[in-house]
């Protein structure tokens, strides 16, 4: 089960990567070039002050929201911690609505009520955006629950960071999960660091993040989220395993993030080396290593990656621009969206008092 | 009309709502095959199996937030905490997540969880399970909170908690399970089941010259006071029960202070930031000029609970306190 064990695996060759369209392969790129420039230009924007907040930048890690969300069908779900942008605009949400929530704008996703940690889309499945560390892990299995209660082929995916896997909450959705054969595969983005702790100052056991499934009888994998194709060669095991058996699975993808923990996190540059960041930055960036894939499989040409590139930086500036012209939020959308029943002006509704502003 | 307990109450409550509508689900520990630890879900188990009442570790934040992700797609599930005094080990799931998302989310996610079981004190378990966390509760917009003081409002006030669209912390009585009260059977309700809406109060005693207003036991604690009042000291005192904190039904409020001119707000919560505090500064800003005395408030004693039996009833606001007050002020 454990990777050491596993045999290599040409992971462009695998069932669910053959099985690729080149329109689909150059969607993949195209996401994962489009979250990478969101990014560096929700960055620009907060440096200049516009935003509020912390801000979680997804550059590195692309591969991975990008690979699994790739493998999602009608009946499968989505939830993540705050780390979240990557994985909104890996379900398709617009790059405008996603920037404008990060302006506190009332054209955001959330109204400019949720701020870059609490992206939110269930008409995509995507069920946020949390900002307590494992707060989601929970609600991950009872999206499972949920799909499985109604008797749905699907299964929800939970992402959590390695610093989440010493949270209770964490420990006690693998329990109940396999306890329950939950169709939910939890998946922990390691990239190294939860903050400033490295793995090695916050876990005492040894091994790997994902083994300490074995606790609870549930399988595991460990693998690298550099290659596209090997995320969505081994994630889709995970996935058709929870649809057509009800278990749930734990992987944990290796992967990195470019910038400190948040664009406040001064010390990024202290617990890690420049050496370490550059690195990862050349040898093992999930963009261009999927970039020369395609090039190498005669799907794209070097103009045309560059173009699709350039195209995502364009969409991102643009929304930037979206952004800061749009409305701010009225005042009176302050008591909107507390209680369904005041929302919707039922006749419950009217019964009592909701708010207390005397 | 026939006499049924306050924990037969919620139990036909559920059955019904079972029954109703396939996305109930009842959780918690030992709510299933154990009958529940307060026997509140017997027999509900053998009847609907184990799809519809689901036994869960001893795990609150896990199930409670299992609960709420199945919330969101559109399951109902209803879950029992088998002391409220554990909402402490849920506090996240239930605050953050239940109570926060719909806002968070610009109103795309709903929660229609319940959250159930026994609060207060006064069963002699020490301090830790002796939580009256409805302030708490209430304190956070997005969730509503629910506090029966008999079989009757416990049956009604549970079928609306269920139907609610936002989650909705319930809080029953330990102390009161046991106790009867007089419950119609639905064919002979008009509208052939017992549904109370949430945010309306219920004038349990009326009288001229006291409101005491309350919520949950405490509202038999203010019947018996007011019994005392008229039988030895001549005052009429008007006996009003919240029913539900959130939403608060002010206008049953006013509308009795407007009668009586005084008030003694009681509750079994801590005194410091209670309901007792938020109902009597409504008072304080909306009926000043309808006011003969200040308002009164009757609370917990500012200490945790005791253990020992006798000192914990001290602590609980008990009748002659209230009659204290009362004679006080009248
Ligand atoms: C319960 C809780 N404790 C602390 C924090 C503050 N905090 C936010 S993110 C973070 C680090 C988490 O790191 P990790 O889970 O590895 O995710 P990553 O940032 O690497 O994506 C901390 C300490 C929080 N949001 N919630």
């Amino acid at each position: 089960m454990s990777a050491k064990n596993a045999a290599p695996v040409k992971y462009a060759d695998a069932p669910v990567n053959k099985a690729l369209s080149p329109e689909q392969k150059i969607k993949l790129y195209r996401d994962m070039c489009r979250i990478r420039r969101f990014e560096l230009v929700a960055l620009k924007h907060y440096n200049s002050g516009k935003m509020g907040g912390f801000l979680h930048l997804y550059n590195g890690q692309e591969s991975v929201a990008v690979g699994c969300v790739s493998l999602m069908g009608e009946n499968d779900h989505i939830i993540t911690a705050y780390r979240d942008h990557g994985h909104a605009l890996a379900v398709g949400m617009g790059m405008n609505e996603c920037m404008a929530e990060l302006f506190g704008k009332k054209t955001g996703c959330s109204k400019g009520k949720g701020g870059s940690m609490h992206f939110f889309a269930p008409d995509k499945n995507y069920w946020g955006g949390h900002g307590i560390v494992a707060g989601q892990t929970p609600l991950g299995a009872g999206l499972a629950f949920g799909v499985k209660y109604k008797g749905l082929k699907g299964c929800s995916l939970c992402f959590l960071g390695d610093g989440a896997v010493n949270q209770g909450a964490f420990h006690e959705s693998l329990n109940l999960a396999a306890l329950f054969d939950l169709p939910v595969v939890y998946i922990i983005e390691n990239n190294g660091y939860s903050m400033g702790t490295s793995q090695k100052r916050s876990s005492a056991y040894p091994g790997c993040l994902a083994e300490r499934a074995e606790g609870y009888g549930m399988k595991w994998e460990l693998l690298n989220g550099e290659d596209i194709y090997e995320v969505r060669a081994r994630v889709n095991e995970a996935m058709v395993r929870a649809r057509e058996e009800s278990k749930p699975m734990l992987l944990e993808v290796l992967t990195y993030r470019y910038y400190g923990h948040s664009v406040a996190d001064a010390m990024h540059k202290k617990y890690r080396t420049k050496e370490e960041i550059e690195k990862r930055e050349r040898e093992h960036d999930p963009v261009i290593i999927f970039r020369n894939h395609l090039i190498n499989e005669k799907v794209l040409t070097e103009k045309e990656a560059t173009e699709i590139d350039q195209a995502a930086s364009k969409e991102a500036e643009d929304s930037g621009e979206f952004a800061e012209q749009s409305p701010l939020p009225d005042p009176s959308e302050i008591f909107d969206d507390i209680y369904w029943e005041v929302d919707n002006g039922t006749e419950a509704g009217q019964t009592g008092r909701h708010f207390f502003n005397d | 009309m026939r006499k049924l307990s306050y924990r037969h109450a919620l139990r036909e409550a559920f059955d019904e709502e079972l029954a109703r509508d396939p996305m109930v689900v009842l959780m918690g520990e030992e709510v299933a095959q154990y009958n529940g630890a307060y026997k509140v879900t017997e027999g509900l188990w053998k009847k609907w199996g184990d799809k519809r009442v689901i036994d869960t570790p001893i795990s609150e934040a896990g199930f409670i937030g299992m609960g709420v992700g199945a919330s969101m797609l559109g399951v109902r599930p209803v879950m029992e905490l088998m002391f409220w005094s554990f909402y402490t080990v849920a506090w996240d799931q239930i605050i953050n997540n239940a109570g926060m998302v719909r806002y968070m989310s610009g109103g795309q996610i709903n929660c229609p969880i319940v959250v159930r079981g026994p609060a207060n004190g006064g069963t002699n378990v020490g301090a830790t399970h002796s939580h009256t966390p409805e302030n708490i509760m209430a304190q956070f917009p997005g969730m509503k909170c629910v506090c029966p003081s008999n079989a009757y409002d416990a049956k009604g006030l549970m079928k609306a908690a269920i139907r609610d669209n936002d989650p909705v912390m319930f809080m029953e009585s330990t102390k009161l399970y046991g106790e009867e009260w007089e419950v119609p059977e639905n064919s002979e309700l008009p509208e052939g089941e017992l549904f109370i809406p949430l945010g309306v109060a219920d004038v349990k005693r009326e009288g001229t010259d006291v409101s005491l207003i309350a919520h949950g036991r405490a509202v038999l604690t203010c019947l018996k006071a007011a019994k005392i009042l008229e039988e030895e000291h001549g005052i009429s005192a008007e006996v009003v029960d919240l029913r539900t904190i959130r939403p608060l039904d002010e206008d049953t409020i006013f509308e009795s202070v407007r009668k009586t001119h005084r008030a003694v707000c009681v509750d079994e919560n801590k005194p410091f930031c209670a309901v007792s505090s938020q109902i009597a500064a409504s008072i304080g800003l909306h009926c000043f000029d309808d006011l003969d005395a200040p308002v009164q408030r009757v609370s917990s004693l500012d200490a945790p609970a005791f253990y020992s039996p006798k000192l914990e009833e001290l602590q609980l606001p008990y009748p002659d306190v209230i009659v204290a007050k009362v004679l006080g002020i009248c």
